[in-house]
């Protein structure tokens, strides 16, 4: 048979096609180095327990400990997106991978739609074993009497979070170590700022009107919302919520459309950027 | 030839070879960590990821005081002392086991390194020396703002600085053989390294004291934590600054020659273990020709 008599997929079959080839190696090519599990899974689950311990050292009510759990099952993703969406066209780069990407009759969307579904799979399993960690030792206890609400929430974060993902590795594709360095400035203060240890609402408390506008612009990063609405979700009653969860979830559906738009965008800016600059196969820099 | 013959006969002792191989890794671990950027910019970045790691621990404090619960002092200090000195932890041992994903896989320099005469441990140790001096400025920078802008209670004449000074030194060089522990492990796994120094850093971050009193942890968390020498590190920095100190149960009846002591010699522990998992780490990845893997998930 001749090349030219194969099958021409459609565009829609191949950037299907691609998806699935680029979490093909995340999900099972990961496997084949199962250290993985003990590494992702087992042991940042005591950097999550130091937290935990911080509040029963400071006598702090039972809920704060389920803050903390869920707070540090978040922080999978964070981590994931930071690292294994946003600097990973850097390392793609590195690797010399890019130009195969751009040279593929392929959307770049649907490459790190890829690395995003491949990278939550390996973070959901972190996250869930945090959770389980978190119900069996420390003996927290979650209800969820809106699953229908905390699913929306979670994944409209998911979906802005990842969005945010994509449109960061637009500009860590072009940088240099900068890239390691960014990754490496956006873990603590997010942390901070998001709110993952304690609720972002307490901004509010300690600082007043200052601190509503330090949460209201922290709100602009998914995984502060989307943490304060999950925590308001498994902890009903409660009277640590930011927003009420109804505008939370607004918020985060119009984040995902914003930084899915500002990904599409800004990644085709940075490629005809890099192309015109000779940086796409710059390496080592 | 008679270049030919001046190179044969440049046969610097290994002493020499290693000193001159540790002054040019630091001096390359210095430019790799700094001219990436402008100097504010560089200076920006150094201030403000170790003050937002501390503000995680102050926001808690004041919540949690705020509502009622535990607002002693000491307390604070206790954990805003040692988060900030377990700085040196988390730069300098992960600093250390890192070099080796980012020589191998990043810049694909290990192999070159290898077939040089210089020994890669004392390239290690000369790199680790700029994470060092990074951290040493963060750390100043956060004791600082605790001081200025926190109200820590210290002041330069109520340190006790022969202690401090003896106990940095025996808990660097600690810190560093550990470090070199994890480049030995970190030669035989994937990229890994980011999930394996979070978990490192999670086990001294739980069972050294480090946010909260030892005698928090179950009985058995306790008995761990004294056998590891961080616990001792960054009891007597507390003592030797004198904040938070006296405060955690399970170390107020040790004294601080007994802690010294014990800290000295873990670290000796520690250290062997530490060079005989660094020498198994390199031979079986030569075995294995894992010197230039390359993991790309």
């Amino acid at each position: 048979m001749k090349f030219e008599e194969f099958p021409k997929p459609s565009w829609l079959v191949m950037n299907i096609r691609a998806v699935f080839g680029r979490a093909y190696p995340r999900i099972i090519g990961v496997n084949r180095e199962l250290s993985w599990v003990f590494f992702e899974t087992v042991l940042p689950l005591l950097g999550v327990a130091g937290y935990v311990y911080v509040y029963k050292a400071l006598e702090a009510p039972a809920q704060y400990i389920g803050y903390v759990i869920i707070g540090g099952a978040m922080t999978a993703y964070w981590m994931n997106v930071l690292w294994s969406m946003a600097a990973q066209m850097y390392w793609e780069k590195e690797m010399g991978n890019l130009e195969l990407y751009l040279i593929a009759p392929i959307s770049r969307m649907s490459v790190l739609g890829g690395m995003a579904l491949g990278g939550m799979f390996s973070s959901s399993v972190r996250a869930l074993s945090t959770i389980f960690v978190g119900m069996v030792v420390f003996g927290i206890s979650l209800s969820l009497p809106d699953p229908l609400m905390f699913t929306g929430i979670f994944i409209f974060t998911m979906i802005a979070l990842y969005g945010m993902g994509m449109m960061f590795a637009s500009l860590y594709m072009l940088w240099g170590r900068e890239a390691w360095h960014m990754s490496s400035l956006f873990t603590e203060p997010i942390y901070l700022v998001s709110g993952f240890y304690f609720p972002v609402k307490g901004f509010v408390s300690m600082l007043g009107n200052p601190g509503f506008w330090i949460a209201a612009g922290a709100s602009i990063i998914p995984i502060t919302l989307g943490l304060d609405g999950m925590r308001q979700c498994l902890y009903p009653g409660n009277r640590d919520g930011f927003l009420p969860l109804w505008l939370e979830l607004a918020i985060l559906v119009a984040l995902s459309v914003l930084f899915l738009f500002l990904a599409k965008y800004s990644l085709a800016y940075m490629e005809n950027l890099g192309k015109r600059e000779g940086r796409l196969t710059m390496r080592w820099q | 030839m008679a270049v030919n013959t001046a190179f044969r006969n440049h046969n610097p002792s290994a002493r020499k070879r290693n000193i001159d191989t540790f002054k040019c890794s630091a001096w390359l671990g210095w430019q790799m960590e700094s001219n990436w950027t402008d100097p504010f910019l560089f200076a920006v970045y150094s201030i403000v990821k170790p003050i937002a790691g501390s503000l995680i621990l102050v926001v808690m404090y004041a919540i949690i005081s705020a509502i009622g619960g535990n607002n002693d002092p000491q307390m604070f200090y206790y954990m805003f002392v040692s988060n900030c000195f377990f700085m040196y932890v988390g730069q300098v041992l992960f600093g250390v086991a890192q070099i080796v994903h980012d020589d191998r896989e990043h810049f694909q320099t290990m192999k070159y390194i290898y077939i040089s005469p210089s020994n890669y441990l004392s390239y290690m140790i000369g790199r680790s020396v700029s994470k060092l001096i990074v951290t040493t400025f963060a750390v100043v920078i956060t004791m600082a703002f605790g001081i200025f802008m926190l109200g820590i209670p210290l002041s330069l004449f109520s340190i006790n600085w022969p202690l401090f000074l003896v106990v940095m030194a025996i808990g660097i060089f600690c810190i560093m053989a550990f470090g070199l522990a994890l480049a030995g492990v970190s030669f035989l796994t994937a990229k890994h390294q980011g999930g394996m120094n979070e978990g490192i850093a999670g086990v001294f971050y739980l069972f050294c004291g480090v946010v909260f009193p030892v005698s928090t942890l179950p009985a058995w968390g306790v008995a761990f934590a004294k056998v590891l020498p961080i616990t001792y590190w960054l009891e007597l920095i507390r003592r030797s600054l004198d904040l938070g100190a006296g405060l955690d149960q399970a170390l107020v009846g040790t004294s601080t020659m007994v802690c010294l002591l014990i800290l000295v010699v873990s670290t000796i522990v520690f250290t062997v273990i530490a060079l005989i998992i660094f020498k198994a780490g390199d031979t079986v990845a030569r075995q294995k020709g894992l010197i230039d893997m390359t993991t790309a998930y």
